[in-house]
C-alpha cells in the first residue's frame, strides 16, 4: 500500500511554501497572508484524503512512503501512519489555518516571516508526528524548535528573550538525552527504524535507561510537573498563533512520543515506572488545578489549566498496568490511552480555542490581566457566547470534546484504582472551578471599565476562527466515534505490545 | 610500494605540493612586477593558481591505492587527496572572504596571499606526511606562515603583541612535539609511520611513552585544545579579522591530519597512552571552550572559544580510535570548518572600512540591516550548536555514535551536556540579531559576488544537513 507521497507532500508543502512567502520579503507585505492562506489550505485539503483513505481495521502503517536517506547507518526517509498519528496530523493541518486567519490584522512587523514560520512549523510538526524512522523523528523533533523560537523571541511580550531561551534550552536537554537513548537502541537494532526498536528484547536495566532518557524528552515537552516551568512562561510571551500552536500541537508530542517510543520500546519498565508517571499525572491534575486557581493573567491561567490536562494524557497512557494488574483482563486496558488520545484532540482544539480567544481581547485592550475586564457580554455578546463554550468544553462539559476524553481516562483509572479515579476527578471540580470563574470575572458582570464599554465585538474574521474550533468541539463531543475507530486497531496493536515482556528469556 | 626512481611519472601523486611550491614563485614574481596593478593582480592570479592546482590534482594526483613517494616519507592516499581538496577550496574561499577587509585597511599586499599559499602548502604536506621528518616540516611551514600573517597588520600593537605571543608559545610547543618525534625516533630508528607501530610493539617503555606525552602536548597546541588553548581567543581576537578567518578555516584540516597520521597511524600500536591523554584533553577542551565563551562580549573571541570547544568534539572522535571514530572526526573538522568559515565571514561582510564587526552587539538588529547576513549567521549558529536540519548536527551525531559503540559511556554525556550548554550563547548571537532593536550601524557594503559566496557556504550547511549521505559516505571511504 503505497500512495505516493501524500505525506511528503504534507511535510514538504508548508516548509517550501514557508520560504516562498519569506521569498516574498516584507516589499509585498499584502500578498504574504494570502499566499501563506493558501498554501495552509491546500495542506489541509491534502489531509483530507489521509482520513477518507484511511483503513481503519488495521494497526499497520499506511500511506508509508520509504526511501534511502543515510546510507552508512541505514537510516531512510520513511514515512507512514497509524490511528495514534492520524488524529494528529489532521489538528496540526486544522489549527494552522485558524492560526494564521488570526493574526490577519493583528501582526503587523515583520508580516511575511511570522508566516512563513508558521508554515514551516506545520511541515516540521507534521514529520515529527509521521516519521517511522529514529533519526528522521529526531531530525524534525529538534528542527521544530527553531521556528518556535523565532516566534516567540520576535513576536513575543515583553518578557519574551528570557521565555523563548528557557523555553529552547528546557526542550533540547530533554532531547539530547532521548538522541542518547536513540543511539544505543540504534546500535543494539542495527537501524534506525521504529518498528526495529519494537521488536527489540531489552534486560529490564536497559530498559530503565532508556525509559528515563526517553522521559526526559517527552515528560519536558508535555509538560509533567516538576519539569512545566517553562510552559506559563513561553504561553505567557508567546503572541497569540505561538500560544495556540504550543498547546495545541507541541504539547501533544510529548504525549505522542510516549505512546510512539516509551510504551512499545520499554514495556517492562514502563509497567515498573507506571506508577511513578500516574503520581506525577495526579499532581499536575490536582496540585495544578489549584494553582490555576489563582492566577490573575488569563494566558497563564490557560497555560496552567494545559498542563493539568495533559496529566490525564499522561495518567491515562500509563493506566493499561493498572487495569490488567485489577481487572485480569486486557480487554479494557486500552480504554485509558483511548482516552488520552481523544484527550490530546479535544485539548487541542479547545486550548487553542480559548488561547485565540485571550487574543481576541488583548488586541483590544492590550491586556492579558483578569481585573483589565469585567462585563464583556455587555459589549461583546457573540464573542461571550463562544468563550463560555471553550470554558464549559474545558470544564469538561457532556456534549462536548472535554467531556469525552476525560470521562474514558476516569474510567480506565476507576478500572485500576478507586483512589486514582477520585483524585483524577477533581479536576471536574478544580477545572470547574478555574474555568468558570475566569469566565464570571471577565465574562458577566457589570461592565467594569472604560475601555470594555468601548470593545466591538466578534468580526466576520474572527467569528470564522473561533466557529470553526466550536463545531470541531460539539462534534467530537457529541459524535466521538469516528475518532475512536481511527484508533481502535492501533490502540489495541499498542496493547498488545505493552503487555508483552521484552526481556530476554 | 616505494617507488625507486624518481621520474616524473612517478612523482605524479606529488602533483598539489609541487604545484603549490611553483605558485608560490609565480605569486611572488607577479606581485613584484604588477606595479601598480598588483592589488588587482594577485588576488586573482592565487585564486587562479589554486583552483588550477585543484583541477590538476583531481585530474593527475587522485590516486584510488596508497602511493609512498620519496622513501616512504611522503604518501598519498585517497584521504590526502580528499584533505588537499578540501584545504584548497577553504583557502580560496577564505581569501574571497578577506579581501574587501584587507582592502579597507589598507593592508591589501601580495605577502598576504603568498603566505596563504605557504601555509596551505604546509597543510598539504602534513596531510601527506608519512614520516616524522614530513610531518615536522609541514607543521613548522604552516606554523611559520601563520606567526606572520597574525604579525601582517604593522602598525597594530595588539596585532604585534599577540603574534609574539603566539610565536612563543607555538615555538614551544613545536619543540615539544619535535622532542618527543626525536626520542620516538631515538627509541625506535625509524622515521617512517609505517615502520614504527611495528618497532614500537603494545608495550612500550618509558622513554617511547615520555616521547608521545611530548607529542600529544604539541598536537593538542596546534588543534588548540585546553589546556594549551590560550594562544587561539588572543590570535582569533588581536590579528586582523581577515587573517582570523584563515586561522579559523583551513589549518584544522593540517591539525586534523598531524592528529590522525602521526597519532593513529605511526603511534597507533601505543594508541591506549594517547588515547587516554585525548580524553582528558577533550573533556577540558569541551568544559573550558563551552563555558568561558558564555562570558564573552567580543564576537572574534566567543569564536574561538567555540572552535576550543569544537575541537573537543573532533578529539573525541580520535578518543573513540575505531574507524568509526576517525570518520566523525573527519567529518567533524571538514563540517567544522565550513561552519567556522562562514561566521568569520559573517564578520568580514559586515564589516567595513573604518568599522569592524567584532563586538558582539554590532551585530544587533542585524536581520533589518541585511536580512542576506542575519540568515546566514542564524543557519551557521545553529548549526554550530548541532541543531537539525544542519549539518552541524549529524557531525555531533557521527561522534556520539563512535563513543557509545566504544561504551565511551562518561565521555558522551559529558560531550552531549556541553552541547546543551553550548547551545546559549549561539542562541544569543540569534537573539541579538533577531530580537533586538536595530542599532545605527554601518551598513554592509559587500558586493554582490561575496554575498553570493556567503550565501553559498550557509546554504551548503542546511543542503547537507538535509542530505548528508554524501559526505558521510565520502568520509567512510577515504578511510576505509
Amino acid at each position: 500500500m503505497r500512495q505516493v507521497g501524500l505525506l511528503s507532500l504534507l511535510v514538504w508543502l508548508p516548509i517550501l511554501g514557508g520560504f516562498a512567502v519569506l521569498a516574498l520579503g516584507e516589499r509585498r507585505v499584502a500578498a504574504a497572508p494570502w499566499l501563506a492562506l493558501i498554501i495552509a489550505l491546500v495542506t489541509l485539503g491534502a489531509s483530507v484524503p489521509l482520513y477518507t483513505g484511511f483503513d481503519t481495521g488495521t494497526s499497520a502503517w499506511q500511506f508509508v512512503e520509504r526511501l534511502p536517506w543515510i546510507k552508512i547507518w541505514s537510516a531512510d526517509y520513511y514515512l507512514g501512519i497509524d490511528g495514534i498519528s492520524l488524529p494528529l496530523i489532521l489538528l496540526t493541518t486544522v489549527i494552522t489555518v485558524p492560526v494564521l486567519i488570526a493574526a490577519w490584522t493583528v501582526i503587523e512587523q515583520r508580516v511575511a516571516q511570522y508566516y512563513a514560520a508558521f508554515l514551516i512549523m506545520e511541515g516540521l510538526m507534521i514529520g515529527v508526528f509521521s516519521s517511522l524512522d529514529g533519526l528522521l523523528f529526531y531530525f524534525f523533533w529538534e528542527a521544530m524548535l527553531i521556528p518556535m523560537f523565532l516566534i516567540i523571541g520576535i513576536w513575543g511580550g515583553p518578557r519574551r528573550v528570557y521565555a523563548t531561551l528557557k523555553f529552547f534550552l528546557y526542550t533540547f536537554l530533554g532531547s539530547v538525552l532521548m538522541l542518547v537513548a536513540l543511539i544505543y537502541l540504534y546500535i543494539k537494532a542495527g537501524s534506525y527504524e521504529i518498528a526495529a526498536f519494537h521488536a527489540l528484547p531489552l534486560t529490564l536495566k536497559e530498559q530503565f535507561w532508556i525509559f528515563l532518557a526517553f522521559f526526559a524528552a517527552f515528560a519536558v515537552k508535555v509538560p509533567m510537573f516538576p519539569v512545566h516551568t517553562w510552559l506559563p512562561d513561553a504561553h505567557v510571551e508567546a503572541p497569540t498563533g505561538g500560544s495556540v500552536v504550543l498547546a495545541a500541537i507541541m504539547l501533544k508530542m510529548g504525549g505522542y512520543g510516549f505512546l510512539r517510543f516509551s510504551l512499545p520500546i520499554a514495556p517492562d519498565a514502563s509497567r515498573s515506572l507506571d506508577m511513578f508517571i500516574i503520581a506525577l499525572s495526579l499532581i499536575a491534575v490536582v496540585y495544578i488545578g489549584f494553582v490555576a486557581l489563582v492566577q490573575t493573567d488569563m494566558k497563564k491561567l490557560i497555560a496552567y489549566s494545559s498542563i493539568a490536562h495533559m496529566g490525564f494524557v499522561t495518567l491515562g497512557c500509563f493506566i493499561a498496568f493498572g487495569i490488567v494488574t485489577q481487572t485480569g483482563m486486557t480487554q479494557g486496558a486500552g480504554m485509558g490511552i483511548d482516552g488520552a488520545i481523544v484527550q490530546m484532540v479535544s485539548h487541542g482544539l479547545i486550548s487553542g480555542a480559548l488561547f485565540l480567544c485571550v487574543g481576541v481581547l488583548y488586541d483590544r485592550v492590550h491586556s492579558r490581566e483578569i481585573g483589565a475586564y469585567g462585563g464583556v457580554i455587555n459589549t461583546m455578546p457573540i464573542f461571550g457566547a463562544f468563550m463560555v463554550l471553550f470554558a464549559l468544553a474545558n470544564s469538561g462539559l457532556p456534549g462536548t470534546s472535554g467531556f469525552v476524553g476525560e470521562f474514558l481516562v476516569i474510567i480506565a483509572a476507576f478500572n485500576a484504582n478507586f483512589w486514582f479515579a477520585f483524585l483524577a476527578a477533581t479536576t471536574l471540580i478544580l477545572g470547574a472551578a478555574y474555568t468558570l470563574w475566569l469566565v464570571k470575572r471577565v465574562i458577566f458582570g457589570p461592565v467594569a471599565n472604560k475601555h470594555v464599554a468601548g470593545l466591538e465585538d466578534l468580526n466576520p474574521r474572527e467569528f470564522l476562527v473561533l466557529g470553526v474550533l466550536a463545531v470541531g468541539v460539539l462534534l467530537i463531543g457529541l459524535w466521538p466515534a469516528p475518532l475512536l475507530d481511527i484508533t481502535q486497531a492501533s490502540v489495541q496493536h499498542l496493547v498488545q505490545q505493552v503487555l508483552t515482556s521484552k526481556l530476554p528469556l | 610500494m616505494h617507488n625507486a626512481q624518481w621520474t616524473l611519472a612517478n612523482l605524479k601523486p606529488a602533483l598539489p605540493e609541487m604545484w603549490l611550491a611553483f605558485s608560490i614563485c609565480v605569486v611572488l614574481l607577479a606581485d613584484v612586477f604588477a606595479g601598480r596593478s598588483r592589488a588587482r593582480v594577485t588576488p586573482t592570479l592565487t585564486l587562479f593558481m589554486i583552483a588550477l592546482g585543484a583541477m590538476l590534482t583531481i585530474r593527475y594526483a587522485a590516486v584510488t591505492e596508497p602511493v609512498l613517494l620519496f622513501a616512504g616519507l611522503y604518501i598519498a592516499d585517497p584521504l590526502a587527496t580528499t584533505l588537499k581538496l578540501a584545504a584548497f577550496l577553504f583557502v580560496a574561499v577564505t581569501l574571497l572572504y578577506s579581501r574587501p577587509s584587507l582592502e579597507s585597511r589598507g593592508m591589501l599586499r601580495g605577502e598576504y596571499y603568498v603566505l596563504a599559499l605557504t601555509a596551505l602548502l604546509g597543510i598539504c604536506v602534513m596531510v601527506s606526511a608519512s614520516g616524522l621528518l614530513t610531518m615536522y616540516l609541514g607543521v613548522e611551514l604552516l606554523a611559520l606562515s601563520l606567526y606572520a600573517m597574525v604579525a601582517f597588520d604593522r602598525e597594530s600593537g595588539v596585532a604585534a603583541e599577540v603574534a609574539m605571543k603566539y610565536f612563543v608559545l607555538g615555538a614551544i610547543a613545536s619543540g615539544c612535539l619535535l622532542y618527543g618525534m626525536s626520542l620516538i625516533y631515538g627509541l625506535t630508528g625509524s622515521l617512517l609511520f609505517t615502520d614504527l607501530t611495528e618497532k614500537l610493539g603494545n608495550n612500550p617503555g618509558l622513554g617511547v611513552v615520555l616521547g608521545v606525552v611530548f607529542v600529544v602536548v604539541g598536537v593538542a597546541f596546534k588543534f588548540g585544545a585546553a589546556p594549551f588553548h590560550m594562544w587561539v581567543p588572543d590570535v582569533y581576537h588581536g590579528s586582523p579579522a581577515a587573517v582570523g578567518a584563515f586561522v579559523a578555516a583551513a589549518p584544522k584540516i593540517g591539525s586534523f591530519a598531524l592528529a590522525f597520521r602521526l597519532l593513529s597511524q605511526g603511534l597507533g600500536s601505543v594508541d591506549g597512552w594517547w588515547t587516554e591523554m585525548f580524553g582528558i584533553i577533550a573533556v577540558l577542551s569541551l568544559v573550558a571552550g563551552n563555558l568561558i565563551a558564555i562570558a564573552q562580549s567580543n564576537l572574534k573571541r566567543m569564536l574561538a572559544y567555540s572552535a576550543i570547544g569544537n575541537v573537543g568534539f573532533i578529539l573525541l572522535g580520535f578518543v573513540a580510535g575505531t574507524e568509526q571514530g576517525y570518520e566523525a572526526a573527519l567529518y567533524y573538522t571538514l563540517v567544522y570548518v565550513l561552519m567556522a568559515l562562514g561566521s568569520f565571514g559573517v564578520i568580514l561582510l559586515a564589516s567595513r572600512s573604518g568599522f569592524e564587526a567584532e563586538e558582539i552587539i554590532h551585530l544587533r538588529g542585524l536581520h533589518t540591516r541585511d536580512p542576506l547576513l542575519a540568515v546566514a549567521m542564524l543557519f551557521l549558529m545553529f548549526s554550530t550548536a548541532g541543531v537539525p536540519p544542519f549539518v552541524g548536527f549529524w557531525a555531533k551525531l557521527q561522534i556520539f555514535q563512535a563513543l557509545w559503540n566504544t561504551q565511551h559511556t562518561v565521555l558522551l554525556v559529558i560531550a552531549a551536556l556541553m552541547s546543551v550548554v553550548g547551545l546559549y550563547y549561539y542562541l544569543r548571537i540569534v537573539k541579538i540579531m533577531y530580537f533586538d532593536a536595530p542599532a545605527d550601524m554601518p551598513v554592509s557594503r559587500a558586493g554582490l559576488g561575496l554575498r553570493l559566496v556567503l550565501a553559498i557556504n550557509a546554504l551548503a550547511v542546511l543542503v547537507l544537513g538535509l542530505l548528508p549521505g554524501a559526505l558521510l559516505d565520502l568520509c567512510a571511504r577515504v578511510l576505509s
